[in-house]
């Protein structure tokens, strides 16, 4: 039948329209044909979606404990590797010009990131042999200077293990994990090198 | 009841009471003059946030819903931002006519407000002419898209406007056409008059008046450009057709004279085919019946509910007895209804081609409006189930002819397909 088709084309988008509506569900219900959800739009600032924990958007630093006890050895493997470069590192150093030493460990004076350089790639992540930075999910950054704002400095980029725990559990998990099996090898006399990189 | 519905009409005429006998002529005047100046762009305003909503609602999304409730604001922020914005005319383009070009497309959209009846004793100006008026003045729009078109000197524009010209040409004779079927029937011009006619029964629940109506409505929607006829702004192929060069108030213009014009179309189409002011003739008792009897056989429903369905149709019948609702609401009543289908076919339809847009005006629409005259002569020449059924038959006949003829011939009646040994 000529017209048939754009009836029925028709019937679909009323459907449709009913079904944004909570009335319009009843009604549907009533005459038990099967409904959607209706919209699909999410009003954004007042409700805010559910992220899967993979989520990333930006990198940030991993503490233990208080926040001068950083994972980071400023060993710069991410900053060659950034593919944007987008990290400056600068190594915490005395006068004479040797490395100064926090827990055991060497430590950067200046860890930036510029976050509108940045591309989310994860690289960094990689590439640490420490499992001191990771991808943070925290995506409302605007901000209207890009100098003041959009580079991170080191007291902006510390997040603190349990921060870490809590936004992506099974990951934390895992990098716990190889963390312990390398405290406790390192600690065994049997052990050999300590500082062997661990790939994710 | 009719207090109510004369509500306007009689506050009017208290109010020219008070003036002095020489003065009430003019200020008669002024007063329809600022009635339709202030309602012609409040209803621009909203039918845009109604069309917004209702292709969003189709669309599984909200539509505007940031300012004020519902987003009731959203068209005096967009009135407002049309207002400050930057107004570019293009290098080239012939400065007047591009400044004239969207005022004269307004100018008649708002005229054809004049001779519509919007209730009971409600209309602007009753001229005996009325009809004509309304094809006279609707046309000129075409002149205004044309002027546009050619005086920003793009080739967007001048495409889109050519285009624009042609449909509007090609749709005015369908639509012509079948409204002169209503004046055969009516013998007059005066949409009043048309109304008046209407009392017994609507025109839409005549076979000729079934078609003409059809063919009015989608010869009105194909003349004020709207989708599934929007060639002349088709933005995969024209950018926004004649309107390309346009920015700011003057943008804001042509979307008014576009929405003004689907207005007029909808409310025209009350006029002439849907019984205008008048509620539907139907007797209280048939109406109740009727759906009481929809309402308690349908059977996917649960008992109860048809039970509560039944009374409250029976009590709605016995309310329509009493005639509560005045004529002006039945009139806005329709027009949006009318309204909505032409928001609820933009948000089914895709756009027609060029040569299917022209073929349906030249090819069907056409020779169905003369034959849709011919039906209407059968009907009024001979008694009441003779003259239906023949001029029913016609119709069909017609139609179906018409269908057949116009089918697309497959190129290929048969292909044959070879496998490889
Ligand atoms: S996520 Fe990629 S781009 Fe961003 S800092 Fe790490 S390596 Fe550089
Ligand atoms: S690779 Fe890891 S340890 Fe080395 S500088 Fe980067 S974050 Fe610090």
């Amino acid at each position: 039948m000529i017209g048939a088709g754009v009836l029925r084309g028709m019937g679909v988008t009323f459907k449709t329209l009913l079904e944004t509506y909570p009335w319009g569900r009843a009604i549907l219900r009533t005459l038990q044909i099967p409904v959607t959800d209706g919209i699909f739009t999410i009003p954004y600032p007042e409700t805010k979606q559910q992220h899967p924990e993979r989520f990333r958007y930006f990198p940030f630093l991993v503490y233990d404990g208080t926040p001068d006890n950083l994972r980071c050895v400023a060993c710069k493997i991410c900053e060659q590797e950034c593919p944007p470069q987008s990290i400056h590192i600068v190594m915490e150093k005395d006068e004479q010009g040797r490395p100064v030493k926090a827990h055991g460990r060497t430590l950067p004076k200046q860890f930036d990131v510029d976050m509108s350089i940045c591309m989310s790639c994860r690289i960094c992540v990689d590439v640490c042999p420490f499992d001191a930075i990771e991808m943070d999910n925290e995506y409302e950054l605007s901000a209207s200077d890009r100098y003041e704002h959009m580079i991170f400095d080191k007291h902006k980029l510390l997040k603190s293990a349990e921060y870490f725990q809590k936004i992506k559990p099974t990951e934390a998990a895992t990098v716990d994990q190889r963390l312990a099996a390398k405290k406790a090898k390192t600690a065994s006399p049997t052990g050999d090198k300590p500082s062997q990189p661990s790939g994710p | 009841m009719n207090s109510l519905d004369q509500l306007f009409v009689n506050a009017n005429a208290f109010l020219l009471g008070l003036l002095p006998v020489w003065a009430r002529p003019w200020i008669s005047i002024l007063v329809r003059l600022s009635v339709i100046a202030v309602l012609a762009p409040a209803i621009m305003m909203y039918l845009t946030w109604i069309e917004r909503k209702i292709i969003a609602r189709m669309q599984n999304r909200f539509g505007p819903d940031r300012v004020g409730v519902y987003g009731l604001a959203q068209p005096l922020a967009d009135g407002l931002k049309m207002l400050i914005k930057e107004d570019i005319v293009p290098r080239g383009a012939d400065r007047l006519l591009h400044l004239a070009a969207p005022i004269l497309s307004v100018v008649p959209a708002i005229l054809l407000f004049a001779v519509l009846p919007f209730g009971r004793n409600m209309i602007p100006a009753d001229l005996n002419v009325g009809l004509l008026y309304f094809f006279a003045v609707s046309s000129v729009g075409s002149y205004a898209i044309f002027m546009g078109g050619w005086a920003s000197r793009s080739k967007f524009s001048i495409l889109g406007a050519m285009r624009s010209v042609a449909q509007i040409i090609s749709y005015e004779v369908p639509g012509v056409l079948s409204v002169v079927a209503v004046i055969m029937v009516t013998g007059t011009l005066s949409t009043a008059g048309i109304v008046e006619a209407q009392a017994e029964r609507w025109f839409l629940f005549t076979p000729w008046g079934f078609v003409g109506c059809l063919m009015f409505f989608l010869s009105g929607v194909a003349e004020v450009n709207r989708t599934p006829f929007d060639m002349p702004e088709a933005e995969s192929e024209l950018v926004a057709g004649f309107h390309t060069e346009y920015s700011g108030m003057k943008f804001a213009l042509w979307y008014m004279a576009e929405f003004l014009e689907s207005f007029a179309v909808c409310a025209f189409t009350v006029t002439f085919f849907l019984g205008g002011w008048h509620a539907p003739a139907v007797p209280f008792w048939t109406l109740a019946l009727l759906l009481a009897i929809i309402v308690g056989a349908g059977t996917r429903l649960a008992i109860p509910v048809r039970g509560a369905g039944v009374l409250a149709m029976l009590g709605a019948g016995a309310l329509w007895g009493a005639q509560p609702i005045p004529s002006w609401i039945w009139f806005f009543a329709k027009t949006y209804a009318l309204i909505f289908v032409l928001v609820w076919l933009r948000g089914t339809l895709p756009r027609l081609r060029i040569d299917q847009l022209m073929g349906l005006a030249w090819k069907f629409f056409l020779p169905l409006g003369l034959v849709n005259i011919l039906a209407a002569g059968l009907w009024t020449q001979f008694p009441f189930p003779l003259g239906t059924a023949a001029a029913a038959l016609l119709l069909i006949i017609a139609g179906w002819l018409l269908v057949r003829a116009n089918a697309p011939q497959s190129l290929q009646p048969q292909r044959v397909y070879v496998f490889a040994d």
